[in-house]
């Protein structure tokens, strides 16, 4: 484990290209981000601080504020910012590392195991599934609910990356192995 | 490709099919009228959410959407959607995939797993773009038999369909034109109101951390667009559908308040000036419902 900048750089650099990751440290703390930032009017989420915390090293303070979800990905900051700084992507790398390291709430674990279940974050049931025949639709979509071979192919991605893993997914339970946790430490 | 011959690969995704099936019936049956046909995509999955996936883990999220990609590819077919969500997921998926070689090697590796491989040869588009840039419109126009004359229009874009514009590729972020000119071709007025570019709330995971903060957000946009006098509100993102529409009974519930404001994907709203019924538009099935005005 390096800094959080060099974690950042290496995690996200495989998806993004490194150079995306390395504009953290072109940020000048203007605060245009904080200044057009919608979640930054209802909660404690200040993007600006959040980088200079990013810059500086303060990897268990950003893990530990439970602000760090509240960023919506809406990238009005990342269209703004006049240094290039990727903000959005930054944010979504450093959840990445903080889920890693177990800061992950049990919904968000959740959404995680509906997808285990059913390929979908948001499954269907019953009452839509008469939505459906209403509307002169197949009660039910062609997707991965659908066909349980073709969610296999889900699942096992899922196991490849050890997504499993990360959230305490039991397959046996097919749940999460402490659902009643709390976040998991 | 011949308009009439157009087909495409119809990406569903999880609310619009699972949820909020009107969205997909009107826009199925709006592409058809238009000669555009629609192919299923059997054994696609979540997106996943670019937000949520993405903020969970970047290295779950790129198969995952890739693979959903590959339906299409093995379809031969580009692909649409109707939500935001989808739309940002996918299209950045097949973006950073056909410009990172190594990554696109190192996905395929896990995809090889179970004999699909990456190729690059599908587009994703969004329908709302479909209904502007293919059809067109001039063709749109002359299918209105219900004029939306009176009708004030709060339009909401969402944020992955304009946002990141390096990605979508839709011109300013800051003065959109797409869904303006959608709503105007139906007669209806678009009318500008305070924050009218401002996220729903639900996206990143946020709705799924705090209900009730993030329907603050939904609040203030809703009580934005009703103090400017719109009748409804006009969208192109099913996953802001949720947090516009369900988030109106939970506001009530939570808050005490007592929103009903008409919500509507672009092609239920387009649908009903092009003569669809309520029911066929699936706009009877929602929290929120139609006044009067919107059916004459």
């Amino acid at each position: 484990m390096g800094t959080l900048y060099e974690d950042m750089v290496d995690h996200g650099g495989e998806v993004f290209g490194k150079e995306h990751m390395e504009t953290l440290m072109l940020c000048v703390q203007c605060g245009k981000c904080t200044g057009g930032c919608p979640s930054g009017r209802y909660t404690a989420f200040r993007t600006r601080k959040l980088f200079r915390m990013a810059q500086e090293d303060m990897r268990e303070e950003i893990f530990n504020a439970p602000e760090l979800w509240f960023c919506s990905t809406c990238f009005t900051c990342y269209e703004r910012c006049p240094k290039g700084v990727k903000t959005t992507d930054l944010i979504r790398v450093i959840r990445n590392l903080a889920a890693k390291a177990g800061h992950m709430s049990v919904p968000h674990r959740m959404i995680g195991v509906y997808v285990l279940k059913t390929g979908h974050a948001v499954p269907i049931g019953e009452p839509q599934m008469k939505l459906r025949e209403e509307v002169g639709l197949e009660s039910q979509p062609p997707t991965t609910q659908k066909y349980k071979e073709q969610l296999e192919q889900v699942q096992e991605i899922f196991r490849t990356t050890h997504y499993d893993a990360m959230i305490d997914f039991d397959w046996n339970t097919m749940n999460l192995r402490e659902a009643e946790g709390g976040e998991k430490k | 490709m011949s308009e009439e011959a157009k087909e495409y690969a119809f990406f569903l995704g999880c609310i619009t099919p699972n949820r909020y099936p009107g969205i997909e019936a009107a826009t199925k049956r709006i592409f058809k009228e238009f000669g555009i046909e629609t192919k299923e995509m059997v054994g696609a999955s979540c997106c996943p959410a670019p937000g949520v996936f993405g903020s969970f883990d970047m290295h779950t999220w790129l198969p995952v959407a890739a693979r959903n990609l590959c339906i299409a590819e093995e379809m031969g077919l580009e692909i649409y959607v109707t939500c935001n969500g989808c739309y940002g997921s996918l299209q950045e998926a097949d973006h950073l995939l056909k410009d990172h070689p190594k990554l696109k090697e190192k996905t395929n590796e896990v995809l090889g797993k179970f004999g699909r491989e990456f190729k690059g040869t599908t587009k994703v588009h969004h329908s709302i773009v479909i209904l502007h840039d293919v059809i067109g419109l001039d063709k749109l126009k002359e299918r209105i038999t219900k004029p939306m004359n009176d009708v004030n229009v709060a339009v909401h874009y969402g944020c992955h369909f304009l946002k990141p514009r390096e990605v979508r590729g839709h011109g300013s972020s800051e003065t959109p034109y797409i869904l303006e000119d959608l709503v105007k071709v139906t007669g209806a007025k678009e009318v500008d109101y305070k924050d009218k570019l401002m996220c729903c709330g639900a996206g990143g995971g946020n709705r799924t951390a705090d209900t009730p903060q993030s329907l603050e957000w939904t609040r203030q946009k809703l009580v934005n667009a009703i103090e400017a006098g719109c009748d409804c509100m006009v969208h192109p993102c099913a996953f802001c559908h949720l947090q516009l529409d369900r988030g109106q009974a939970e506001m009530n519930k939570a808050f005490g308040t007592t929103f009903n404001f008409p919500i509507l994907f672009a092609t239920q709203f387009l649908g009903l000036a092009m003569g669809l019924s309520v029911k066929e538009c699936g706009l009877d099935a929602q929290t929120t419902t139609m006044p009067e005005k919107l059916l004459k």
